[in-house]
């Protein structure tokens, strides 16, 4: 087959596109699929797939059949919708309050293993509870400063240079 | 530090040295960390963005780290820098092309690179010539050890550190060794490894990390799984069963095709000298693969004492490298720095302004055409 588009080289890059229920061929070869910005991946590492694909893939039973469907966290206000978009989380407390619809996606990341074994900090970060305040003032301090509350974000500001 | 400072010759770790350099070309070491007590980075403002970029810069810049260092604002410079760090993997694309304040605090000497605001708040990394994973382990370890005395990072008992992407989750390590299995390639079996690959739970990506294709016959191999599995158990894999195998296959290629199919092997050989020292226009995809035949030829001759005909005039071209023409090992320094300085963007940087594509072809061909020609 000739490629369709310089009509020279053969046609080694065959794709159909459907837009809208509406299915397109195209039979090029490859430098006029280089040309045209069409990149071919011989082999995508199982990881890109994940962190790109685990979330939309899973949507159906395990993320959005969850309970946690509606939750959003109230650290940062992520919910699962936005994960399934983004494949990143919003906050270090999405592990927790997502929990029931991550360990799932984790086991399938990490050979079936759920538990971290390996390097703990010297010094374990065992105050969460400040952590998870200051994550809370700083999301009040974002408020003020969008409705241009100066008053209470310099009281914020003071009050996250106090804790830290 | 200008960048034009580092742009004219090749970083230490791809001088062609270190351990099991004829097939293992660098080790690398990425750990993945954020801070304590902010959001990641897709939900962070860039107020929280520039105070986070501002903690792990001051914090990094006050720490000994072995050697001078210097920062880059990466949403400040010029789209060509950036490609040319990219070029000579001290950042990512990910940091490269991404949103946001953002910077790299990068080791002089090249070896080390904290990436801040990538896709979490702090990605080290450590870079060494040949296998060197071990001491790679321990270099990253010790400055992870000094940046987690004064800065909290998220972890939980449970998960380790945390990670934006749950794939990352637990070490947050990325262990890398760039190979080069030209053998493999030419005895049609490198799907063999592939497959092998995939089969351990390993990814395989190209010369420039996520989302490339292999090029040249060079392929970076890391692991995937980073909860459950200790630094010390990721690295011990690689250095005692992962490479080691590997090294053995590409080698017993390569004695395959001395004993088995030298015309193959010196076609090969003879064809990318001819062309590299013939071509007026040569895209930097062609250079990379016709390059990677000579670096075989040259290594076989030096690892393996091979001696065809194709390698021996091969061997013969030797004037290109002024300060030590006699020395095997500087050729391979030799071809390596043909390799990274016809790269695109250092084409560009080191030409002092942008090229179109074809002047790039045309300055490539002529830099290879000189060094393989004197």
């Amino acid at each position: 087959m000739q490629c369709e588009n310089c009509q020279q080289n053969d046609a080694t890059i065959h794709l159909t596109e459907i837009v809208d229920g509406v299915r397109t061929e195209m039979h090029i070869c490859e430098k006029c699929a280089q040309e045209q910005g069409i990149v071919v991946k011989t082999q995508i590492p199982i990881n890109e797939l994940l962190s790109g694909l685990l979330a939309s893939q899973s949507t159906d039973e395990d993320l959005l059949g969850s309970s946690e469907k509606k939750l959003s966290c109230p650290h940062c206000g992520f919910t699962l919708e936005q994960y399934r978009k983004e494949g990143v989380l919003g906050c270090p407390y999405d592990y927790e309050v997502f929990e029931e619809s991550l360990l799932p996606l984790i086991k399938k990341a990490h050979d079936s293993k759920t538990t971290h074994c390996g390097k703990i900090p010297s010094k374990i970060p065992t105050d969460t509870k400040k952590h998870i305040e200051l994550l809370n003032l700083r999301k009040q301090l974002e408020i003020a400063v969008q409705n241009e509350d100066y008053e209470t974000a310099a009281k914020l500001r003071d009050q996250i240079a106090q804790m830290e | 530090m200008k960048l034009t400072d580092i742009s004219n010759d090749i970083n230490e770790w791809f001088s062609g040295s270190g351990p099991l350099a004829d097939v293992v070309i660098s080790s690398r070491i990425r750990l993945a960390r954020n801070l304590a007590g902010y959001k990641f980075l897709s939900r962070c403002s860039n107020i929280e963005k520039l105070e986070i970029l501002k903690k792990i810069k001051d914090c990094l810049m006050s720490l000994d780290l072995g050697d001078k260092v210097f920062y880059i604002s990466v949403d400040k410079v010029p789209a060509l820098d950036k490609h040319f760090l990219v070029e000579r993997h001290l950042i990512s694309r990910h940091l490269a092309f991404g949103k946001g304040p953002r910077g790299a605090v990068i080791a002089q000497k090249e070896f080390f690179t904290a990436m801040i605001n990538e896709e979490d708040h702090l990605r080290l990394q450590v870079l060494k010539g040949g296998m060197q994973l071990s001491q790679c382990v321990k270099q990253i370890s010790h400055i992870d050890d000094m940046i987690e005395e004064k800065l909290d990072y998220a972890f939980s008992s449970r998960y380790g550190y945390l990670t934006a992407c749950p794939t990352n989750l637990g070490t947050g390590i990325r262990v890398s060794v760039m190979l080069h299995l030209p053998a493999l390639k030419i005895t049609s079996q490198i799907e063999k490894f592939l497959t092998a690959s995939k089969d351990m739970n390993l990814a395989v990506r190209g010369l420039f990390g996520e989302g490339t294709e292999a090029a040249g016959d060079f392929y970076q191999l890391s692991n995937q799984a980073t909860l459950g599995i200790s630094e010390k158990e990721v690295v011990s894999q690689f250095e005692n069963t992962i490479v080691p195998q590997i090294v053995e296959y590409e080698t017993k290629a390569r004695k395959h095709l001395l004993s088995k199919n030298s015309d193959l092997l010196d076609d090969k050989i003879s064809r990318a000298t001819a062309l590299l020292k013939n071509a007026h226009l040569i895209s930097s995809q062609e250079a990379l693969f016709l390059l990677s035949h000579l670096r075989l030829g040259i290594n076989m001759r030096k690892y393996m004492g091979a001696s065809t005909p194709a390698i021996e005039s091969l061997c013969k071209i030797r004037g290109f490298d002024s300060q030590n023409n006699q020395n095997v090992e500087l050729s391979i320094a030799t071809i390596n720095r043909l390799f990274m300085l016809t790269l695109p963007a250092h084409l560009q940087i080191n030409y002092g302004k942008p090229l179109d594509p074809t002047h790039r072809d045309a300055l490539r061909a002529q830099i290879i055409r000189s060094a393989l020609n004197s």
